[in-house]
């Protein structure tokens, strides 16, 4: 591989052991400049030992770790221009936030002036600008959670590292954090690389996301291509909801495969690399609830268009959410199948307890070796 | 290179605490144990053997003390949980949150008061020309002054008084730490005040008691100040025969064979109590 | 169900009446050691005969106030500098226990643990002979081999510091250890990924947290050094610290008031000294 100059990170053939436990394995990836990058994986996946070898506080057993085109290996993590902001923020508490802000300048032997004025003009981007003389328990959660960002981004990281900050928070605050530290990220053009087990977070605010799994990097990609192009099933189960059966390939049929589940359905799915669509393979299916319909069996429809599934069942029970409305369907083989709906309070609305039949697309229906 | 430092960085931050245990603990306990194996069998010549340690038990004043000093704690002790043990309970879980802190500062304070001036305090009230003389002679409960001093009531009063906080401030802080809903389920239950004292209460606060007994026990079994000040020339407490040996006699292998006896017995006490209540010393220590 | 509430408020007013006693049991004697100090009569006793300052600032005989008394003033002088001493010692050795323990790994740690917990659970007289005896038999070692006397292992002011440092040192080792074990060691990776050195990240983010430990632990260190009694006993030299002093006059001298009156000056000091570090503990409270 090249170091192109539009690199601001690049891990080579990383690998880490704690004892007999591999933490990291082998990961190798690299971010171009200015973007936002997540590492998306379930806890003990490794994504922590991953970001703590960038900020140097682990060193990697094996493999290569560059920093603008530059080996960083042999650099201390306090002479690394990686910053990060940790997990529970750690904010100085018995400093205020002049105090906490200017410190990393401070440790660099900035002038006195300059701290001054590179301080309040950090918190004047962070829209906090009157804050430095407060003391951290003063704070919001919110606010808390920029400051820690601006501590970091005083100093001009080439990289800056978030350990999923945002865990603390309440739901309604991490929402809106969200959309901050995205903005953020854009105003101050720097590439963030941002870890967290929860998928929302990784989906809305990422550039790039690599799903992570005992310590593998199983697929890297746009939020998009993760969803609807996965290209296994744990990343397929991992991100966004979906229903999911074990099962058996019977046959091809075309591009697609014909399936029997474990509990005895036949279904027409869409074969997620090449294993999957041969016959007598055990695979995972996986059908996401907004590509399911619902429709009140006996009721007037057209039948079933080729290249569809369907599926008789009763409707167990209702989870409203507003827009995101789902029906629990329990099936004759006593499935519980979740599908997106409609609810508008009406009398038209589904009851539990309907006959009802689901139909989805056969290409909807993701279907993985295993 | 980073191994190093931090190696180094351990060597020197043992090297205070090795000074420490063993130039103020361990060697000067062994010294102690050469010391009291040293017979004297003629002016400045010394032998190996155990003669000090027979002297102890041949001589019945020796030994009489020693039980007496160990019986007597143990009364103290019991006592004190006794007394002790309700106060904890108000100040743990009866209180209201400000009378709380206040009555714990409350049982502080005097614990920032040296043994001496506290015992000086009961000498002022129970003497023969003391306050409670004189009040009992005003109200003509008695005709005469009375000397409440230098017997053994008094020397258990003044010595629950002393270690007294030592049993309240473990005990409530283990009961703080028990969820109310956890009495108030035994009731729910059906228990009795006495069964959910017994079965509930009681072995949830089995560290705070603990640590709290032995901590007194060897306060008192250890004390010197208010066996005398307050007990007199009778009041033959195990550490004043080891300064009597050692000040007064000037006979320093018996003494240090009477200190390794006193250290001998509190550790048995000490060890016994850890058995009997399934604690470890790490634990009991640091709950006060 | 109302009669039931009544019992109830009945034996709740019978527990208070309880811990009221209790009270009054633990204040009485340090009200008498206390109030005497102003009564205007030559004994510490009643009757009241008017208020006086004298046994403070009374610069003649006898109503000699302790501010002019010689050998109560030294026993003050000598008790600050031992105190003061003692707490500076320990609360460095501590310090360096509470790295050693709570951030190292070494091997025997459990067992190096307990021997830092040891020293609290053996009786005072017990170090302050053992220390007597090793410091004695060294200081006699090396007089009899090289005719070189060291006075410093006589008995004396830095033999009583020795003594009151072993033990005073397993108090702040634990005060300390229990605050950095609270310390949020990600802190410190902050300040080294912002670009500080070790020595940095210790001197202004990890000692300033523990900072309100260590002077709660000092001024600790400092009270029980000030009325240790039993391990300084077998220590002192010709230069008595205050309860040395104070006991000869209690124990062999009929007392009078200006004994009351430094009772009233220590209580009033320790208190003052108490209550700071309990504000010194508050404030790291309500700032983390």
């Amino acid at each position: 591989m090249v170091n192109s100059p539009s690199t601001d990170l690049e891990c080579i053939n990383i690998s880490k052991t704690f004892g007999s436990v591999l933490a990291v394995d082998n990961v190798s990836f690299e971010i171009p400049r200015g973007s936002f990058f997540s590492i998306l994986g379930p806890s003990g996946c490794g994504k922590t030992t991953l970001i703590r070898m960038i900020a140097g506080f682990e060193q990697p057993d094996s493999g290569e770790i560059h920093i603008k085109g530059k080996s960083v290996l042999n650099t201390a993590p306090n002479k690394r221009n990686v910053k990060m902001v940790f997990q529970h923020l750690a904010l100085f508490p018995m400093m205020n936030v002049y105090e906490n802000i200017a410190y990393g300048l401070r440790c660099n032997g900035v002038a006195k002036d300059e701290i001054d004025q590179r301080v309040n003009n950090v918190l004047k981007r962070i829209a906090l600008p009157d804050v430095g003389e407060r003391e951290i328990h003063q704070l919001s959660g919110g606010q808390k959670q920029r400051i820690a960002v601006a501590r970091c981004m005083v100093l001009d990281p080439d990289v800056l590292l978030l350990d999923e900050p945002l865990g603390a928070l309440d739901l309604k605050l991490r929402e809106a954090m969200k959309i901050e530290l995205k903005l953020l990220q854009h105003q101050f053009d720097t590439t963030f690389i941002y870890i967290t087990h929860d998928q929302s977070e990784a989906l809305v605010m990422s550039d790039r996301v690599a799903i992570m799994n005992q310590g593998q990097f199983e697929q890297v990609g746009t939020p998009q291509e993760l969803y609807h192009a996965p290209r296994s099933a744990f990343v397929a189960g991992f991100v966004g909801d979906s229903n999911r059966w074990a099962g058996q390939t019977v046959a091809a049929a075309g591009s697609a495969v014909r399936v029997k589940t474990e509990d005895g359905l036949e279904l027409l799915a869409n074969p997620y690399g090449a294993a999957a669509a041969t016959g007598g393979r055990a695979v995972d299916i996986f059908i996401r609830p907004e590509f399911i319909t619902v429709e009140r069996a006996g009721g007037a429809r057209a039948a079933p268009e080729s290249g569809h599934n369907t599926l008789n069942g009763v409707v167990d029970s209702l989870l409203f959410n507003g827009a995101n409305s789902r029906a629990l369907v329990r099936s004759a083989s006593s499935h519980l199948i979740e599908a997106d709906i409609v609810l508008t309070g009406g009398n038209e609305d589904l009851q539990p307890g309907e006959n009802v039949t689901l139909i989805w697309p056969a290409d909807q229906t993701m279907c993985f070796a295993t | 290179m980073q191994k190093d430092i931090r190696r180094l960085s351990l060597i020197l931050l043992f090297a205070p605490f090795a000074l420490w245990i063993v130039l103020l603990i361990l060697l000067p306990h062994v010294g102690m144990v050469f010391l009291s194996l040293r017979e004297k069998i003629a002016p400045r010549v010394y032998e190996f053997g155990f003669a000090n340690y027979i002297e102890f038990f041949n001589e019945p004043i020796y030994w009489n003390t020693l039980v007496r000093t160990g019986s007597m704690s143990l009364l103290v002790t019991v006592l004190a949980l006794i007394i002790g043990f309700p106060i904890a309970y108000y100040i743990a879980k009866i209180a209201g949150p400000r009378v709380r802190g206040a009555l714990f500062l409350f049982c502080l304070v005097p614990l920032w008061v040296s043994d001496l001036i506290r015992a000086f305090g009961w000498i002022l009230l129970l003497r023969e020309t003391g306050v409670v003389s004189n009040i009992l002679q005003w109200t003509g409960l008695a005709a005469a002054p009375v000397e409440m001093l230098y017997n053994d009531v008094t020397v258990v009063i003044g010595l629950v008084y002393t270690v007294i906080l030592f049993m309240i401030v473990p005990l409530a802080s283990t009961l703080d730490g028990m969820d109310n809903s956890m009495i108030e389920a035994g009731y729910n239950l059906g228990g009795r005040g006495t069964t959910v004292l017994r079965r509930i209460i009681i072995p949830y606060a089995m560290p705070g008691i603990a640590s709290g007994c032995i901590i007194v026990f060897m306060l008192t079994a250890g004390s010197y100040l208010t066996p005398i000040l307050l007990g007199g020339k009778n009041s033959s407490w195990f550490t004043e025969q080891i300064y009597d040996q050692f000040i007064t006699r000037y006979n320093w292998e018996s003494g240090a064979a009477f200190g390794m006896l006193l250290l001998a017995f509190t550790s048995l006490v000490v060890w016994l109590g850890l058995r009997l209540t399934g604690q470890s010393l790490a634990n009991t220590v640091t709950k006060t | 169900m109302l009669i039931r509430q009544r019992k109830f408020d009945k034996a709740l007013l019978g527990y208070r009446a309880y811990v009221l006693a209790f009270l009054i049991f633990l204040v009485s004697p340090l009200i008498a050691a206390g109030t005497f100090a102003f009564n205007d009569s030559l004994f510490p006793a009643l009757p009241w005969q008017g208020f006086t300052l004298s046994w403070f600032f009374g610069d003649t005989e006898p109503k000699l106030g302790m501010f002019y008394d010689r050998r109560l003033l030294s026993g003050l002088y000598y008790s600050f500098i031992i105190a003061l001493m003692v707490s500076l010692l320990t609360v460095f050795i501590g310090t360096c226990n509470a790295f050693l323990f709570v951030r190292k790994d070494f091997p025997g740690k459990n067992f190096f643990y307990i021997l830092m917990i040891v020293p609290l659970v053996i009786p005072g007289v017990i170090l302050g002979i053992s220390i007597l005896v090793l410091a004695s038999s060294v200081a006699n070692g090396i007089e009899n081999r090289f005719d070189y006397e060291i006075g410093l292992l006589r008995p004396g002011i830095f033999l009583v510091v020795l003594g009151q440092v072993s033990f005073t040192t397993t108090i702040t080792s634990l005060v300390i250890a229990a605050k950095l074990k609270k310390f949020d060691i990600t802190m410190e990776e902050a300040a080294l990924n912002l670009g500080a050195s070790s020595s940095r990240v210790m001197r202004t983010i990890t000692l300033p947290f523990l900072r309100s430990a260590m002077i709660a632990a000092g001024i600790v260190a400092f009270l029980v050094s000030f009325e240790n009694f039993n391990t300084t006993l077998f220590l002192v030299g010709s230069e008595s610290p205050l309860t040395i002093t104070m006991f000869d006059r209690v124990h062999k001298v009929g007392s009078t008031p200006v004994l009351n009156a430094v009772s009233f000056f220590l209580m009033a000091g320790s208190g003052l000294l108490a209550l700071l570090s309990i504000l010194v503990q508050q404030d790291k409270s309500a700032r983390s």
